[in-house]
């Protein structure tokens, strides 16, 4: 850091403010994530391991992988789709566009969920067209997946608009004018340009899909072992005063985030050297 | 140039098309479906829903405890990105890391943890509640809840700010003879004014359709700790379905009111900011004030 006296805060105000910051990450972050842990080892290993192999505790965990799956290729092809149309075409109303992409952010949950009910639901739009052919969408995994897919659609566009939009449209026009078909320009120039953003927005959307809870919990109609995810199924434990099984589960989706941390923080190291490396590869041309 | 360029590159229809369609299916057409419903019962009743004593007291602990949320992170958040940014600290690459966990850790998680440690046996419960102050199962354990949930969003949006403050016109304040008190309230804090507004902003969206980690720790008393959303949910399970509606249809109109307002608010303070005298002009303001 820069050490220059006249820029530096007194030392009591720095010691001050690092304390200050540092205690409040203490109590409201650091507490909770080793209470999650310690909650769950409460009663040791053995109770813990258990708890973990209970049969709905197991199929909860397949729900939850097998929705955010589910869920994936329709965020990620929207995502591409939006962002190479926003970021490399001048069009009217793009930045309509960008706010209605963002709209899930402000949209509470318990709302997405009940906008599938009122569609797809017994007095819903289609509700009777969908009983008289035997379909099942609200209180079943359908459902779930769909409001899965309203809460996480703005994550990877989010990421790839942005990105995208920095990189400019020129080294896509070379490979066109050299005579590439626009599934290899696709192929060979924008996807490895923007592979790490797509990655990154692939793990933030993962991890609110798995760990949606409010939306989920609305169109799920809580089917023990049918429409469990594993955070609901952390709150049907909780509520019948099950605390090592409610916390065990608890701990597999506190691992999910902490996987999910680290995964993104080398991706952002990633992004961060691969766009200096850009820099100093470009920066002695800039001189000639 | 850019129409040239537009016809270069492929893909602009089936692209745009995409998105609208998939934009449409998903998003525009449930949410405009949900309005429309409300049009059967109409504005009076709609109304009486919401004014209704139960649903008045309910809207007043959202946003009550929304706003406290949003208050208590914008101050937190920016001493916590002022010393991520400028003091060296062991393990704070770890820390940064860890400030993105409320957006990670799923919110059910985060409910069952702080009602544990707040209830009145839990690691910090045990502690404040002698001081005749309790926090799980009170309207205190929801801004608790929506503090930790809300965490991420100022401390995020001011980091990069305060890294792109050039040193110099610190420099130039000081050299002048502004204290760095008077520094940070002249050039400082003008120049970061924005990000935390916007922060403080994306923090009460967020809290005001908090649903999962508020229940586990609010006690879900009527009228005096239930939440909107709660509220929607136990309408639907007594399939008062237009009841539910109803209160979804002004949570989502008032939501909308609020990011409009903050977008003008942003959109004004940049514009301001952007005809505003130079930094190094103000600078030296600062100095001469002294």
């Amino acid at each position: 850091m820069k050490s220059n006296r006249s820029t530096q805060e007194p030392r009591w105000v720095r010691y001050g403010l690092t304390t200050i910051g540092l205690g409040f990450l203490f109590f409201f972050l650091g507490l909770p994530l080793v209470a999650v842990f310690v909650e769950a080892l409460a009663q040791g290993v053995p109770v813990y391991v258990e708890a973990l192999r209970e049969p709905e505790t197991r199929s909860a965990i397949g729900l939850t992988v097998g929705i955010a799956l589910a869920v994936l290729p329709f965020n990620i092809v929207f995502g591409v789709a939006a962002a190479w149309a926003i970021a490399k075409f001048d069009f009217r109303g793009k930045s309509l566009l960008i706010t209605l992409i963002d709209l899930p952010f402000a949209v509470s949950p318990v709302v997405a969920g009940l906008i599938f009910i009122l569609l797809f639901g017994a007095q819903g739009t289609f509700g009777p067209w969908l009983a008289e052919h035997d379909l099942k969408i609200v209180f079943a995994v359908p459902g779930m997946i769909l409001a899965t897919m309203f809460i996480t659609f703005p994550f990877i566009a989010r990421e790839l608009i942005p990105l995208m939009q920095s990189q400019g449209k020129e080294e896509e026009e070379a490979a066109v004018s050299l005579g590439a078909s626009g599934w290899q320009m696709f192929w060979r120039v924008t996807l490895p340009n923007i592979k790490w953003g797509l990655l990154y927005g692939v793990i933030l959307s993962n991890a609110r899909a798995m760990g949606e809870f409010g939306a989920v919990s609305v169109v799920s109609g809580h089917i023990r072992g049918e429409t469990n995810t594993l955070p609901l199924h952390v709150e049907i434990l909780y509520n019948e005063y099950n605390a090592i099984g409610a916390f065990a589960a608890a701990s597999i989706l506190a691992l999910l985030a902490l996987v999910t941390l680290v995964a993104k923080t080398i991706v952002e190291w990633r992004m961060k050297k691969e766009t200096e490396m850009l820099n100093t590869v470009l920066a002695p041309e800039k001189t000639q | 140039m850019a129409s040239k360029s537009q016809r270069v590159l492929p893909g602009f229809g089936l692209a745009l098309g995409y998105t609208l369609v998939y934009l449409s299916l998903l998003i525009l057409l449930p949410l405009g479906g949900m309005v429309l419903r409300t049009a059967e019962l109409g504005f009076g009743q709609v109304m009486d829903i919401a004014l209704s004593e139960r649903s008045l007291a309910a809207f007043r602990v959202t946003f009550g405890a929304s706003l406290l949320a949003a208050m208590i992170n914008a101050f937190f958040g920016l001493i916590v990105a002022w010393v991520l940014v400028r003091y060296p600290f062991p393990g704070k690459r770890f820390v940064d890391a860890l400030v993105d966990l409320p957006f990670a850790l799923p919110t059910a998680v985060a409910g069952i943890t702080l009602a544990t440690l707040y209830a009145g046996n839990g690691w910090l419960g045990r502690y404040i509640e002698p001081l005749g102050f309790k926090v799980a199962y009170t309207p205190w354990g929801i801004v608790v809840a929506l503090t930790f949930i809300t965490l991420p969003f100022v401390v995020r949006t001011l980091q990069p700010v305060i890294e792109d403050i050039e040193i110099e016109v610190e420099e130039a304040a000081a050299s002048l003879g502004a204290s760095r008190w008077l520094t940070f309230r002249r050039i400082i804090f003008p120049a970061i004014s924005p990000a935390l507004l916007t922060g403080f902003a994306l923090a009460f969206a967020r809290a005001v359709g908090e649903y999962g980690s508020v229940i586990f720790i609010a006690g879900n008393l009527p009228l005096i700790s239930e939440i909107t959303p709660l509220l929607i949910i136990s309408k639907l399970e007594q399939y008062d379905v237009l009841g539910a509606t109803s209160l979804a249809v002004v949570m989502l109109a008032l939501s909308f009111i609020l990011l409009l307002c903050v977008n003008v608010l942003q959109w004004w303070t940049a514009n301001r900011h952007k005809n505003a005298e130079p930094l190094e002009v103000a600078a030296g303001r600062a100095g001469g004030a002294q």
